[in-house]
């Protein structure tokens, strides 16, 4: 059965990505799928102050996830974290940090700072896949990219990469699942879940995301060859 | 030698340090508009290296008691971490504080939106416009870019209708925010003896004094902004505006 907006269960949003797009940041790109857009920016590895948030051992991954005011269909979104923004920040960092290796960098800090100028549904997800995609733009060793994308139970459908009208489905029973993967090793770095889903369905959603990454993967890839060729 | 004295001397020779000459505006200078479509009005300019773009959001809300039949304007400005190593998380800073102040200032001052007409409801119901600056790249200048930015957003931005009672954000609407007037900001950088506009991070920096002038298309001046420790004469101040005025037609052009 066809979605509302033409596309199959498993088709993703129209994907669009550019690396070096922050002259000042050490790393940059930005991710759009839908109508949903971030940038993701790095910075370091830096000096942390104050020193006590030091490392000795290893350096330090710090994520902020922050919706711009005008980013959200609603009201105004107000500046400054949220619980949301806070939560999703924490996740961001654990879902990128299996990929990096820090230890090269003791006393250091890698910030990333995902900042969304538009959203409609998926935008931790987007934020994940540009952040991953500045990271390797800044040049830092990596297992690989981070790839993510949300799937979600529409009534009795597992639909990939939902979109506001979808999220917002009231039918029957529905559950949204940001997943964040590892594409050539499969290991998943984020899973969260709300909304009611059998595990035979999730498992089914998780398997529908790893196809998912794997085209994201592609675009990823491709804007980075797109800045350092294809060697 | 330090920053400073090497861009005094670059001007002694009539240059900058990307090669400019000192009363240019960095090229490209590009305005898009509407680039965030949750936003019923937004802009996003290039000028050179420099990145902002400003989204306006329309809410609806009680007028203030003693303007009863008047909507209003709020503009705010996040220097965000993503675009510069120098900007950090938390508060708004000084500098967002007063790039968001001179911007409205601009805007009200050149009573470019007629606030009557944000009345939905004598007393009852007002719009309020809330007008957003974000940081993408700081590469200097922000004050005149993001004064064009701001202007640019609402010349794109639409009010939402009503639709069963509640307000439509998911849809454009169609009634455009009616600008009478378009006001420009143009801040003249004073260095050594020199003047500059449209200033490199470093140019900013190194200035002993700026002024931000805000004008209208016939040459009014709407708003004024002095900043930096070094003071100005009355003859620096008059100089300053004419090189504003001339410079403004550029921006506006940009439009």
């Amino acid at each position: 059965m066809k979605r509302h907006d033409g596309r199959q269960p498993e088709d993703l949003r129209k994907m669009e990505a550019k690396v070096g797009v922050i002259k000042n940041a050490d790393g940059s790109a930005y991710f759009k799928i839908g109508n949903t857009w971030a940038y993701a920016a790095v910075y370091g590895p830096r000096n942390l102050y104050p020193k006590f948030l030091q490392d000795p051992g290893r350096g330090i991954l710090r994520c902020s996830y922050n919706m711009m005011p005008f980013s959200g269909a609603g009201d105004r979104v107000r500046p400054g974290q949220s619980r949301r923004s806070k939560e999703i920040s924490f996740v961001t960092v654990k879902s990128l940090l299996p990929v990096l290796d820090l230890e090269e960098y003791p006393n250091s800090v890698v910030d990333v700072f995902i900042e969304l100028p538009q959203t409609e549904a998926g935008s931790r997800c987007a934020g994940i896949c540009a952040a991953s995609m500045a990271l390797a733009d800044a040049g830092l060793v990596m297992k690989d990219l981070v790839s993510a994308v949300s799937v979600g139970l529409n009534g009795d459908q597992m639909l990939v990469d939902l979109d506001y009208a979808e999220e917002a489905y009231e039918d029957g029973p529905v559950a949204d699942i940001p997943v964040a993967m590892i594409n050539r090793t499969n290991e998943i770095t984020l899973l969260q879940m709300d909304g009611e889903v059998s595990k035979d369905m999730l498992l089914k959603g998780i398997s529908m995301a790893k196809d998912a990454c794997i085209k994201i993967y592609e675009v990823q890839k491709k804007a980075l060859k797109a800045k350092y060729g294809s060697e | 030698m330090n920053g400073k004295s090497h861009i005094i001397k670059l001007l002694d020779n009539g240059k900058r340090l990307d090669g400019r000459s000192a009363l240019d505006i960095r090229q490209p200078l590009i305005v898009e508009y509407g680039v965030s479509k949750t936003a019923e009005g937004s802009a996003k300019v290039t000028c050179g290296e420099t990145e902002v773009i400003v989204g306006v959001k329309m809410e609806m809300g009680t007028p203030y008691p003693d303007s009863p039949d008047k909507g209003t304007i709020m503009v705010g400005a996040e220097l965000l971490p993503l675009s510069s190593p120098d900007y950090e998380p938390g508060p708004p800073s000084i500098k967002a504080v007063e790039l968001a102040r001179v911007v409205d200032r601009g805007l009200r001052e050149s009573k470019a939106i007629d606030f009557k007409k944000l009345c939905i409801e004598k007393g009852e119901k007002v719009w309020i416009v809330i007008i957003d600056i974000v940081t993408i790249n700081d590469a200097g200048g922000l004050f005149d870019i993001s004064a064009l930015a701001a202007l640019a957003a609402l010349k794109d931005a639409k009010f939402p209708d009503m639709v069963d009672g509640k307000l439509d954000y998911r849809n454009p609407g169609k009634k455009p925010v009616e600008l009478s007037k378009e006001p420009i900001a143009v801040t003249v950088y004073k260095l050594g003896k020199y003047f500059i506009v449209d200033p490199l991070t470093e140019e900013d920096k190194a200035m002993d004094a700026r002024l931000t002038i805000t004008t209208t298309a016939d040459g009014t001046i709407c708003a004024l902004q002095k900043g930096g420790d070094h003071p100005l004469t009355e003859e620096e101040v008059s100089k300053m505006i004419d090189i504003a005025s001339e410079k403004s037609k550029e921006y506006r052009k940009a439009l």
